[in-house]
């Protein structure tokens, strides 16, 4: 199915939850926050949360910054 | 030949206090344009700081050794301070205030219930939105953030941030990067006038524009509690000796505020007693 990730269109497998998307991003190693269609999901959830098609979703960490 | 040493004691200054934490530091610094992750450990470790700012970003940002930003901060020693940096709209910063919170909480560094709200009005000055930040602000006290807000000199500005909830009102100096310091003394003086009226332990940070050390010590010496600086020393021709002079420079200002200068004067008065002057003076 195809969504936004990052501000880029992907397409990912349906059904895929949040968790496997972030591990399939490269960022899995990293802390990282998680946020679809403007709302956080917390890391707790992502297991459980299916992506929709057409969902937007941003994956981000902490980088230097002043 | 041997020289003699002398062993100077000063008193100790009182800590840093935003909302319920301590610091011993009065400096925050950012870990943003350094060269490279050791410069910028060994300047953040010179300054003596306890808090850092970051940002929030899509992607991993990554040096040649693979090494991001987090394997270079030791989160045991720095309270991490997010900030919504590169935002324009109150929606967008608070949607990454939640984002760095969300991180933090994972990482379980203190920070995690403060942000550094920053909504900007423009990209070429990043000067800060007046009526964005003060959206964002109450939106984010409501949701439980301690906000420490990125103001502009404006008293009145400043005020209303401080009445939205803000823990911390942290106004410019100047321009972020500027290297401009203090442009507007007698604002941030007004600043900090209005800010303590209520309670004279309300926290007001110079944030922005710091350009050399002594920058940091006329904030100070205006009566501010700290000053918030990335670029003044990430971009310093050697950023760890710069971070000394600003560690230097923020005690200086702060004794001397605490001191209590001399009144400025239109003539002058002497310093050796005219009494027992054996020298001719003109006119007597």
């Amino acid at each position: 199915m195809r969504i936004t990730l990052n501000g880029h269109p992907a397409d990912i497998p349906d059904g895929s939850t949040a968790e496997q998307l972030v591990e399939s991003s490269g960022l899995a190693s990293t802390v990282c926050a998680v946020e679809i269609n403007k709302t956080l999901i917390p890391k707790s959830e992502r297991a459980q949360r299916l992506i929709e098609e057409e969902d937007q979703i941003e994956i981000v960490t902490l980088v230097g910054g002043g | 030949m041997t020289t003699a040493t002398t062993t100077v004691t000063e008193p100790a200054l009182e800590p840093l206090t935003i909302g319920a934490r301590r610091f011993n530091s009065h400096l925050i610094l950012g870990t943003g344009k350094y060269p490279d992750n050791e410069t910028m450990t060994r300047a953040l470790d010179a300054s003596g700081c306890e808090v850092v700012t970051v940002a929030v970003r899509r992607d991993r940002l990554v040096n040649d050794k693979g090494e991001s930003l987090l394997d270079a901060i030791d989160l045991g020693r720095y309270t991490i301070l997010p900030n919504t940096a590169g935002c324009f709209s109150a929606e967008d910063a608070v949607r990454v205030a939640r984002l760095g919170r969300d991180i933090l909480e994972q990482l379980e560094n203190p920070g995690a219930s403060w942000v550094k709200l920053e909504v900007l009005g423009d990209k070429k000055t990043l000067l800060p939105d007046p009526s964005g930040t003060l959206e964002a602000c109450r939106e984010l006290v409501s949701d439980g953030f301690e906000v420490l807000c990125y103001s502009s000199d404006d008293p009145i500005a400043a005020l209303r941030l401080q009445e939205a909830g803000a823990t911390s009102v942290m106004p410019a100096g100047s321009p972020i990067g500027s290297g401009r310091g203090v442009c507007n003394p007698s604002n941030i003086s007004l600043c900090l006038e209005l800010l303590k009226q209520i309670d004279s332990r309300y926290p007001v940070i110079v944030d922005a524009g710091v350009g050399q050390s002594s920058d940091v010590s006329i904030a100070m010496e205006l009566g501010a509690d700290g000053v918030l600086m990335n670029t003044g020393v990430a971009h310093a021709g050697e950023p760890e000796l710069m971070a000394h002079a600003m560690r230097h420079a923020c005690l200086a200002g702060r004794q001397s505020y605490l001191a209590g200068r001399i009144q400025k004067r239109r003539y002058a008065t002497a310093s050796s007693p005219w009494e027992g002057n054996l020298a001719y003076i003109p006119g007597e």
